[in-house]
Parts: structure tokens; sequence; C-alpha cells
């Protein structure tokens, strides 16, 4: 009885096809953004801003891209750090040596990684499944290949270009975390909006019937060849915007070692355990991989404690990877549709209670 | 001009006729030594309900597979309204308006029913991705008009109760409903059902005709009907074809057709023909 729908009629086509047609859902969301304009900066530390609130929303970002692929169009990618990559240094790339603005800066290294993304999403048309998981792993191997052997890139094996003072037209500079804060929420929050748009109408739709029934998807006339590739550069467009992004505000480079292959598992992590096919879940996923490690770290440090014994980093590195094993496989078997589904389940629960019916 | 009704079953009746919509011409189909094909030549005329009948294996599933460009006759030729689509891909043959279901449904499980009918209307929209995630003035007019249309066909096909169901979850009959509605949605020029009616129970198979019948008589989609139910075929066909083998045996009004030795032979044995 807390979160109803009785009594609220939708009297038009417009209505019904709201992006929150229910009241509760529509303030939840205004309330939701306000704390995350305001109150996130009033409250939180800079610590906590600057290392993991701009991280997780930049993996989110990441991890929604990649759930366009995986989760609407059902077409897997293993290489989806390496496209984040692509879009860390066509960024850089553009804003530090061609001192092209901040945004479009932005914008060009999400529209130079979709076309990488389009490139390696071609096989996606004659093989299916496992054989497209390995040939977009053959991405991750080739795009690290080339980043630290084209010297025009990142100037050879290290290949690390820093991040210059950000700046929006010459009178805004971006320094302290908050500002940070703000680009990265503003740049997530509006191509969250897009995605979930997108997922909605007919593009969205059209991925999903490839996902669920291609042959049958091909009868209804669309078109396997241009969804499929189309999805690979919105997917791969969103992945570079996040690797631009967390290179501006948070790595302060760009960096190879950190568009590794690791972070490609860690990408698909988040939208198992968030929920595959799911906007939310994209966003769940990321905060709950992104808080792991400090969960845990708190956790041996105040076992350590009791114990008498130190917990030491190396320990605790091997502890996050196993947990995060066990987690993928238990939602793989427990909950295919990772916490937006249990999220969802609740939801159905508290319509109706407290009442049993 | 007034269809065949229930009533008047299995006559010709008015408004079937003129020019053929789709053409069938000597189609051969073989997979590796099979024969599944061997010049096969049928036409469909308009507003007009044409039954494929055969034994298993005699290849009905196989001729409509090739119409709508899953398989590529050699030789052969698929004429659609004057134009050969033989070599077309099944989306741009999809995009000349064939629409068709499958013998063994294929919904897009993960998705709601009203979303199954939209993508039906995939076609008649245009909205690309850009105009699709601003969702702003085109898209979102676009969305509502199509919306408004897919209701119409919910309404007719009485799966108004279900319309947010995923489509996944729904029983078998109605899953059938929804497929031929997908197929509605598309606003086909030629319309191919696939055995709507296999694994049904009486009941499920009455109102399947009644809605393949009130769809005649709505909007006069020419209709290939493939069914093994021979009193359905009869009831609700305006002609009939019957494949053996690959190769078409008899073709005529059900009545015609019930008493050809041929297909009595193909149907019930040599001896029951004799």
């Amino acid at each position: 009885m807390i979160y109803r729908e009785c009594g609220i009629y939708r009297t038009s086509y417009a209505k019904d096809m709201a992006l929150f047609p229910i009241p509760l859902d529509r303030w939840a969301t205004y309330a939701i953004a306000a704390a995350a304009f305001l109150a996130v900066p009033l409250l939180a530390s800079d610590y906590w801003i600057g290392g993991l609130i701009v991280p997780f929303l930049c993996f989110a970002l990441a991890a929604l891209g990649l759930n366009f692929l995986t989760g609407y169009a059902g077409q897997l990618s293993l290489g989806h750090a390496a496209f984040m990559g692509v879009g860390a240094y066509a960024a850089l790339i553009l804003y530090a040596r061609y001192s092209a603005p901040l945004l479009l800066s932005l914008l060009g290294a999400g529209l130079v990684a979709a076309g990488v993304g389009v490139l390696f999403g071609t096989p996606s048309l004659r093989i299916k499944g496992f054989y497209l998981a390995v040939s977009t792993l053959a991405a991750q191997f080739i795009i690290e290949w080339v980043i630290t052997h084209v010297k025009w890139i990142g100037g050879g094996v290290y290949a690390t270009i820093d991040t210059p003072p950000l700046r929006i037209m010459n009178w805004w500079l971006i320094d302290t975390p908050v500002e940070k804060y703000y680009l990265t929420l503003a740049v997530v929050v509006a191509l969250t909006v897009f995605g979930r748009n997108l997922v909605r109408s007919r593009v969205g739709r059209a991925w999903m019937a490839i996902r669920d029934r291609d042959v049958a998807a091909e009868i209804m006339g669309i078109s396997l060849f241009r969804y499929k590739l189309l999805a690979f550069a919105v997917s791969s467009f969103y992945a570079g915007v996040a690797g631009g992004l967390i290179s501006f505000t948070y790595y302060a480079a760009a960096n190879v070692e950190e568009f590794n292959l690791f972070l490609s598992f860690r990408l698909l992590g988040m939208i198992i355990i968030g929920g595959m096919g799911s906007i939310l879940g994209s966003y769940l996923g990321a905060g709950f991989i992104v808080l792991l490690p400090i969960f845990i770290s708190q956790f041996l440090g105040g076992v350590g404690k009791v114990v008498g014994r130190l917990v030491t980093t190396d320990l605790l590195a091997n502890v996050e990877l196993m947990v995060f094993g066990g987690l993928i496989i238990f939602f793989l078997i427990v909950e295919p549709l990772g916490l937006a589904r249990l999220w969802r389940t609740l939801k159905d629960y508290l319509r109706l209670w407290p009442f049993p019916y | 001009m007034v269809q065949s009704s229930a009533t008047e079953t299995g006559a010709h009746a008015g408004g079937v006729g003129g020019r053929p919509k789709l053409q069938v011409q000597g189609v051969h189909i073989n997979f590796g030594g099979v024969k599944a094909l061997q010049g096969v030549s049928l036409d469909l005329l308009d507003r007009e309900i044409l039954a494929i009948i055969g034994p298993n294996g005699a290849g009905k599933t196989t001729l409509i597979n090739s119409v709508s460009g899953v398989y590529h006759p050699s030789p052969g030729r698929i004429v659609l309204d004057g134009e050969n689509i033989t070599y077309h891909s099944p989306a741009r043959i999809a995009a000349l308006g064939v629409a068709r279901t499958f013998q063994n449904v294929a919904l897009f499980k993960g998705m709601t029913v009203l979303e199954n009918l939209l993508v039906g209307r995939h076609l008649h929209m245009r909205s690309g991705a850009l105009a699709s995630g601003l969702y702003w003035q085109l898209a979102q007019r676009e969305e509502i008009r199509h919306r408004a249309v897919v209701e119409r066909l919910i309404d007719f096909l009485e799966i108004t109760h279900i319309r947010n169901a995923l489509a996944g979850t729904l029983p078998y009959g109605l899953q059938k409903r929804v497929e031929l509605g997908r197929a509605l949605a598309m606003e086909p020029r030629v319309l191919l059902l696939d055995e709507p009616m296999a694994g049904m129970n009486m009941e499920e198979k009455e109102d399947m005709a009644r809605f393949i019948l009130d769809v005649n008589d709505e909007w006069g989609f020419p209709t290939i009907l493939i069914e093994h139910d021979m009193g359905v075929v009869m009831d609700i066909s305006n002609r009939v074809v019957v494949l053996d083998h690959g190769e078409k045996i008899a073709e005529g009004s059900p009545g015609h057709v019930r008493g050809d030795p041929l297909v009595i032979s193909a149907y019930l044995g040599e001896e029951a023909a004799a």
C-alpha cells in the first residue's frame, strides 16, 4: 500500500508512455536528482566525491553502454574497456593536443570510440555468442597494442597523456572534486536520459527483438546489419565518453594500463550483478562493484583487529577477486536479471503490502 | 465488397480475384540430396485465403520460407505484385509487405505483448537513434500514433487484459494470437500463416478461425494458410493447394480437393484411394 498504482488513471497514451507514469516514482526520481545535485556536494567529503562517487558515475556510464549491447541487443563484448581506452586517448588528444573545447572533446571521444566499436562489431554479423565474445576479446588486445605501439597516439610504450587543467569556454576552471563531480554528473545524467528514451522506443525495441529471436526480427523487417552495428556504435559511444570523462576527472591522465582486460570483465560483472537489460541495473551494478573493495577492506580490517593479525594488501586484493567471482556465479544462478530484478520484486511486494491478496 | 463469412464457408466469395498478388513459379529447393520442393507453382489472388495442405515433410513450411526469403529457390521465381523478390533478403521482403507467423511460436519472449506488436510497426516508423534518444516532438508523436494503431489491434484480437504481460509467460494459445497480431501490425500486402492452429484444442481453434475470417473481412489481406486440420481448412479457405513430396498434386476449391483420388492416397494411403 506504500507503493500503489490504484486510482492512478492514465487517460492518454502520452501519459501511459511517460517515463514515470506513477507519481511516487516521479517524485522519488526528482528527490534523487536533487540529492545528487545539492546534498551530495554539501554532505560528502572530498575524498568520497573525488575518490568514489566520480569514478562510480563514470563506470556506471560505461556499464550502461555495455548494457545496450549485451542486455538489450544480446551481443556479448569482452573488449569494452578497450573502447573506454579509445575514448580516453581521443578525448585527451583533442583537448590537450588540439585544444578543442572540453565538451566537444568528450563528444569526439564518443564518436571515435563508436567508429572503432563498429569496426570490431562487424564480426557480429556472422557469428554469435561464444565466438563473438572471443572476437571482441581480440579487440581488447589489438587496441591495447595499437595504443602502445603507435607513437602518434600516446608517444610510445608508456603511452600516457596527462590531463591539462579543465576549462569550459575559458572561464570556468574545473578544479575541485565538487566541480569535477558536477561535470561528470551533468554528462552522465544527460546520457542516461538519452539512453532511457532510446531503449523505450523504436531502436530499443529493434535491439530487444534481435536479442530475443533474431530470425523473427529479420522477418519483421529489422535489418540485423544496421541494428547490430548501431548497438555497437551507441554502446562504444557511451564507453568512449566514459573513458574520456574518467581520464579528465579521476585519473588525470589517459593511461592504457587502466583500460585492461580486467576492467572489461568488471564491466561485464557490473551488468550481470546489476541487471541485464536495465538502466537502473547498470547503476546498481557499478555502485556495487566500486563499493565492494571498500566494504571488504573495512570488514577484513575489523576481523583482523579482532583476531589480532594484520591484513595485508595482497590478501585484500585476492579476497576482492574471490568475492567478485563468487557473486557473479551467485547472480547467474539465483537471479540472472540481477539487482534491478530484486528491486522490482520488492516493489511488486510493496504494492500489496501489508495485505496478502 | 462483401467477403466470405463463416456461414458461406468454403465457397468463392465476392471480391476474390483480379491480378495475382503473389506468384510462385516453378520453385525448386534442395537441401543436399533432399528435394524439398520440386517445381511448385501457385498464384495467390487478392482477398483470398489459400490453404496449403499436405502430409508431414511435404514442403509446406519450406514454401513459406522461400516466399519470406529465408531460402532462395533455384531454379524458380517468386513475384510479389509484379516485382521479382526471389533473391531479396528477409528484411527487404518484409519491407515490401510480406508478413508471416511461425510454426513454433517465435515471439520476442522478453518483451511485453504491446512491445511485440509495436515491433510489427517497425517498418512504418521512421525515428532513428538520435530522434528516439531525444524523444522530442517527432519521435514522441510517432510513438503515440503507432501505439493507437496497435491498441486497435489489441482490441480486435481480444487481448487487452494481457497487453503488459511478457510474451514468454503467456499460454500457448494466446502466444499464437499475439503472433498473429504482430503480423497484422505490419499491415502486410500478403499474410503467411504457418499452422496458426497447431497444438490447440477445439475451442482455441474455433477462436483462431474466427479471427482469421474476421481479419479477412476487415482488411482482406491475401493469406496463405498452412494447416493440418482438414475440417478447419475446408471451412475457412477459398482455395486449397495440396503438396506431397515437394510437388503440387492438386489445386482447387475445398470440395473439389477433398474428392481428388491423388489427395486421398497421399493422406490415407494407396488402398483407400482405389
